[in-house]
């Protein structure tokens, strides 16, 4: 789960990372009044949006003024942000951060993640800063230092020294490197991140270290142990299809393609849209129902999938181990009556209770297409499909 | 002999007495497992299934010997309950919960290396289906009857898609010795290298299905280990073709990131290494049947 910049910023400053002086605005008016009020001649002004990429799009302004603050502002506010990193929607700006301006020396690069190779909480750290840090984790990946954290002993004073001294840092500096790392550390330990970033951490013209931008990312498994991070959750930053389906214990990534998958476990669900693309369609959707899947849930993803208008025809693909295909199969049929459905649906039912799955899709009458094996289910689904490529004669 | 579970595997079930532990421990003693007791804290001295219940699992291992534990806990509490088996010398531990915070798996992981290798636990999952002998004994989830006994390991991420390449193996006539479900957590107890190691040593498996899918270093490191460790053949298999980069895909723990994390890399660094790598999904089976007759011909010349 990500969270705005200002909030990341509020969190890493509680552990002790220095960061500027800044306030958060709902509404131009309210820039403006947070220029005035945080003094000063330069005020940086931050669409708050989860996603990197900001400042190319137009979302970051330095202003030399309360009035441009809040004229700048005036643009931000409800305009979709299109980002390097965002999807062609972009994300929508309901907040602003204004934070007085710092004079920058240098720009350094922090971040901490989850390294799946040692199974440890890994520090990349970089001399070279900025925006441009991910061509330079491409160009020369030697340049980024990799240091991976003991989970039974945390980050040692020892390795944060190390860090600090291998990045070119000096005098005073080595201390509140030392000091941010550790902040930093104890912030995604503590509070069950996935993910923390200050990039750029910068050495402002008095020689010190502040944190200008933060991104901090959770576990989502761990929520239920940090109700404190879970409150800061975002809705207006999430595909509005995908967390609803969340909501409903179902896994959905919306694609561009018209055939709507509906399939248990990741993998299969991976296997089954490889297999429509093998075939010459293209899946609209990933759709995980997830495991016990009662007909309710069936219905649900039948739902998900059809409130995206490209789709002509749905696949249902289910391996049931813990599943059980007579409680899909009476949710195709329950999906079939209450939606309403007016498209080709392809059913391939194997594992548990299939005998009584089978039963039911042949007992309803509906005029269901019936598929033995993954092959069959993915031909039949693209034939069926209206925006199948026409054969050449 | 198979690997990790065969008909004499004293098993017990920690979580037993839940509805979902129930389901599928009931299953698992019908298929024959060798089941011998659960832990419940709390419920030590009531019998469930026929079975005894335990309040810790020391008191479940010295009174029934159980040498592995399958772990149905809720995800707050499931990696202390591997632990738990860990420290009472409990020897393999399949968990079948998915969710479990990432922290807790990377501290569970350092706790397993305080024990010697002799009495180490082993721990397969989490968020996996589980692992099945053919026609002697399993512990998970899986639809057991969908496994013809025979010859072939198979090791997958994602336990449906297993399911899928046993049913296309036993539709070819061909049979399974061992198949494990590593899961699909990001951190997770073993990996594809070390279940190849476990096949290659096993005297009744004479070959290898390994089913990865996009996300994480394991299958790149599997290559290298197959090339310079196996005999056995290996098929693979990689999902994920069609992933769109940069994109999490569900629970995969799938985030495409260092080079060898992409599927399209991933066949590139297996095919490299000498590992017959299936193009589709719905080919595993016949690739594997392929490849053995031409080693079957290659043995008679």
């Amino acid at each position: 789960m990500d969270i705005h910049e200002y909030q990341a910023k509020e969190i890493l400053a509680r552990f002790g990372v220095p960061v500027p002086r800044g306030g958060l605005a709902y509404s131009p008016e309210q820039a403006g009044y947070r220029a005035r009020e945080l003094g000063g001649s330069a005020w940086v002004v931050k669409a708050q949006i989860h996603s990197g990429g900001r400042g190319a799009a137009g979302g970051v302004k330095l202003c030399r003024s309360a009035d441009e603050v809040q004229a700048f502002a005036g643009t931000l506010f409800g305009k979709q942000l299109v980002t390097k990193q965002t999807d062609a929607k972009g994300k929508g700006v309901y907040r602003v951060w204004v934070e007085a301006a710092s004079e920058i020396a240098q720009e350094l690069y922090l971040g901490f993640v989850l390294d799946r190779q040692s199974e440890r909480i890994m520090i990349v750290a970089s001399a070279h800063g900025g925006i441009e840090i991910e061509d330079l984790a491409e160009s020369d990946p030697n340049s980024l230092r990799r240091m991976t954290i003991d989970p039974a002993v945390g980050l040692s004073e020892f390795q944060a020294r190390e860090l600090a001294f291998q990045l070119g840092l000096k005098g005073g500096q080595i201390a509140q490197m030392v000091a941010t790392l550790r902040a930093c550390y104890r912030a995604y330990r503590d509070l069950d991140a996935v993910m923390v970033e200050i990039n750029p951490l910068v050495i402002t013209g008095t020689g010190d270290l502040v944190a200008l931008d933060a991104k901090m990312s959770f576990d989502t498994n761990a929520l239920f142990r940090r109700p404190e991070i879970a409150e800061l959750r975002d809705r207006s930053q999430e595909d509005p299809r995908e967390s609803t389906a969340g909501d409903h214990g179902l896994s959905y990534v919306g694609l561009d393609g018209d055939i709507g998958c509906i399939i248990n476990g990741a993998g299969l669900a991976m296997a089954t849209m490889d297999m429509i693309k093998l075939a010459g369609g293209e899946p609209a959707n990933f759709l995980d129902i997830g495991g016990g899947a009662s007909p309710e849930r069936v219905v649900r993803a039948f739902r998900t999938v059809l409130a995206d208008g490209n789709v002509s025809v749905i696949l249902v693909n289910i391996f049931a181990g813990i599943n059980r295909c007579d409680w899909v199969a009476e949710g195709v049929v329950q999906a079939y009556r209450e939606v309403g459905l007016t498209i080709p649906v392809v059913v391939r039912l194997a594992g548990t209770n299939v005998d009584e799955g089978r039963a039911i899709i042949a007992a309803s009458g509906l005029p269901l297409i019936s598929a033995d094996t993954l092959a069959e289910a993915a031909a039949a689904a693209v034939a069926a499909s209206t925006s199948r490529p026409r054969q050449a004669a | 002999m198979a690997i990790l579970i065969t008909e004499k595997t004293r098993v017990i079930v920690q979580g037993m007495s839940g509805r979902i532990g129930s389901f599928h421990a009931a299953d698992m003693i019908k298929y024959g497992t060798n089941v011998v007791g659960g832990v419940t804290p709390g419920r030590g001295g009531e019998v469930h299934l026929g079975l005894p219940l335990f309040n810790t699992v020391r008191e479940a291992v010295e009174a029934t010997g159980a040498e592995a534990s399958l772990v149905f806990v809720p995800p707050p509490f499931a990696a202390d309950a591997i632990m738990e088996a860990a420290d009472a010398g409990i020897r393999t531990a399949v968990c079948v919960t998915d969710g479990i915070p990432s922290q807790d798996m990377m501290k569970l992981k350092r706790f397993l290396r305080r024990y010697p290798a002799e009495r180490k636990l082993r721990l397969i999952g989490p968020n996996c289906a589980g692992v099945i002998s053919p026609g002697r004994g399993f512990m998970g989830i899986m639809p057991p009857h969908i496994y013809l006994p025979g010859r072939i390991g198979i090791i997958g991420r994602s336990g449906t898609l297993g399911y899928e390449a046993a049913s296309q193996l036993k539709d070819l006539g061909l049979g399974v010795s061992t198949s494990v479900g590593i899961g699909g957590d990001p951190i997770n107890g073993s990996s594809f290298r070390d279940i190849l190691a476990l096949f290659e040593a096993d005297p009744e498996t004479d070959a290898v299905m390994m089913i990865g899918e996009i996300g994480g270093p394991q299958e790149a490191e599997a290559a290298i280990y197959a090339r310079d460790h196996m005999k056995k053949p290996v098929v693979a298999y990689i999902a994920g073709l069609s992933a769109p980069k940069g994109r999490k895909m569900g629970h995969a723990g799938a985030i495409v990131s260092a080079f060898g994390e992409s599927a399209q890399e991933k066949v590139v660094l297996l095919e490299a290494a000498g590992i017959t790598v299936a193009p589709n999904p719905s080919s595993m089976g016949e690739t594997m049947a392929r490849l053995l007759a031409s080693r079957a011909m290659g043995a008679v010349a």
